[in-house]
């Protein structure tokens, strides 16, 4: 029986969506509540996350919490950057207690790419040893060997980055998330399908789902920007020159065209089993990209 | 060997501020390989303190220098009592565990740190030195490569590399090398590449409890070993 409606969703067979809604730096949450009504039934779930690039913001729990008051379907991104083994297994009992089931495991981003450059970075786990972790607590121990009181069950998710420019290595740690027990892997944003074709040639004999990772543009400034300062995004020179080859102001709207047109070709073909959108910032455009790329999901 | 850099002048003299008599102590061992307070270094630091108190017009101060062959181990500390009879302060050029030394052996007189220590390293070229060890006291360099990852990856994580390296550097620093594509490199050309595809479960940080300490005086003496 699946654990979450997600999971439930992933073992159907159908095309999968999902979305991201970065949290604010600060306690006003009205916009972020805002982009969670505006996406809840139009995606399979939404992933809030943690920290995006090591910068201190409101939880992703927390906007998992919100995502749940307002009927959607969060998953809790969780980095290994800022919480020992205690925090991280305190913060799964409690998402589970609160209904909160799909986490995605990450290693998280250098301190030294944020805005807290002095802090303590943690890193006590890494994203393998934390999906082992989970599948620990669901075993009814925590990682002391403490029997659990009522062990939580979750519906876990991966990352990967099948643009890096070294793959082999990524493909070791991918094998490592999968037998650890990933569920599912939301990769890096892909730029070029090619990448993609040659990741699931390799991905497609694991009994993994792969969602591919779009990220929206929104101006070739932001493309060299992200280029130069974000871990690991590399983007075309030939996406950059087609952002370029608009009028200024056209960005956006050149950017969702590229994000829609890679998904209709990702089902068309059916490349993997879903995509999930980044629109980094400009959540409230994910809807016009769902209906040009004629994606409207059912939510169970 | 231990690697540190001198503190700024700046910093030095507002610490020595309080105290008129100092004593410039030096370190003939690791500080002195690493150019950060040995014998020379001392010398240096004393001819520029007291340019310092010339030009500042506000000079209280006297100073002597000495340099010890290593400043963490008693043995070469008994010199050092005459040398501080007239002292109000000792300015260590050693590292930490020097300025520690100091401090416990001679219990009446403050130590001062004139050095911050920086890390367990190697002389990369002359003038350059690399940190190589993180002392974690559960070495896995077998599984590795002989390239540490808890020293040489910023997130020190153990089962290969995030996502964030870019043309083979690391994405906290573009000018570092991603120690995890090294990793890879190197053992692919050891031919041991089912090394890294291996598990590696989470770091015990009680492998050697804090503060830490090894006892091995019993057994070398009585060839009492466990191997």
């Amino acid at each position: 029986m699946a654990n979450s409606l997600f999971e439930e969703k992933l073992n159907s067979g159908e095309f999968i969506v999902t979305t991201e809604v970065g949290p604010p730096k600060s306690v006003d949450v009205s916009e972020v509540v805002h982009h969670i009504k505006l996406l809840k039934d139009k995606v399979d779930a939404i992933n809030i996350t943690d920290h995006q690039s090591s910068v201190m913001r409101f939880p992703s729990i927390g906007g998992c919490l919100l995502v749940k008051e307002l009927g959607g379907e969060p998953i809790l991104q969780m980095t290994c950057r800022d919480r020992n083994r205690l925090a991280l297994q305190a913060e799964l009992l409690l998402a589970y207690s609160r209904d909160i089931k799909n986490v995605l495991c990450l290693t998280g981003d250098s301190v030294d790419v944020g805005d807290h450059k002095e802090a303590k970075p943690v890193f006590d786990l890494d994203s393998v040893q934390l999906i082992k972790m989970i599948r620990t607590l669901e075993s009814g121990t925590d990682m002391g060997g403490n029997e659990l009181g009522a062990a939580p069950k979750f519906c876990i998710g991966a990352t990967v980055h099948p643009e890096a420019d070294f793959i082999e290595p990524q493909l070791i740690k991918f094998d490592k998330k999968v037998n650890a027990g990933a569920q599912f892997l939301q990769t890096q944003g892909i730029f070029e399908l090619a990448s993609l074709r040659r990741f699931m040639q390799y991905a497609s004999q694991f009994n993994i789902k792969i969602l591919a990772g779009l990220i929206v543009l929104s101006s070739a400034g932001m493309a060299r920007y992200m280029n130069n300062n974000v871990p690991g995004i590399i983007i075309s020179q030939a996406i950059i020159d087609e952002m370029a080859s608009v009028e200024k102001g056209k960005g956006l709207q050149k950017g969702i065209e590229i994000a829609t047109r890679m998904i209709k070709t990702i089902k068309e073909e059916n490349l993997c089993h879903g995509v999930h959108i980044m629109a980094v910032g400009n959540e409230s455009i994910v809807p016009d990209i769902l209906e040009a790329a004629e994606l409207v999901s059912t939510p169970g | 060997m231990i690697v540190a850099e001198q503190k700024s002048l700046e910093e030095i003299r507002r610490m020595i501020a309080p105290y008129p008599r100092v004593l410039i102590l030096g370190c003939g061992t690791c500080m002195t390989v690493c150019n950060a307070g040995g014998e020379s270094e001392v010398s240096f630091l004393h001819n520029s303190l007291r340019l310092a108190e010339v030009r500042s017009g506000d000079g209280i101060h006297t100073f002597t220098e000495h340099t010890v062959k290593r400043q963490c181990d008693p043995e070469f500390l008994e010199t050092l009592s005459e040398k501080t009879i007239d002292v109000d302060v000792i300015l260590s050029l050693g590292c930490g565990i020097g300025v520690q030394a100091i401090a416990e052996y001679l219990g009446d007189i403050p130590v001062l740190p004139g050095v911050n220590t920086s890390f367990m390293g190697m002389t990369k070229e002359s003038g350059v030195w690399d940190e190589r060890c993180a002392a974690c006291g559960e070495c896995r360099l077998e599984d590795t490569g002989g390239i540490c990852p808890i020293t040489r990856c910023t997130k020190g994580i153990l089962n290969g590399p995030c996502a964030g390296s870019k043309n083979g550097k690391c994405e906290a620093n573009k000018d570092v090398d991603c120690a995890w594509i090294l990793i890879y490199k190197r053992l692919e050309r050891l031919q041991q590449l089912d090394k890294m595809r291996r598990y590696y479960s989470p770091r015990n940080f009680r492998a050697i409890p804090r503060p830490r300490r090894i006892l091995s005086k019993v057994e070398i003496a009585t060839g009492e070993s466990d191997g």
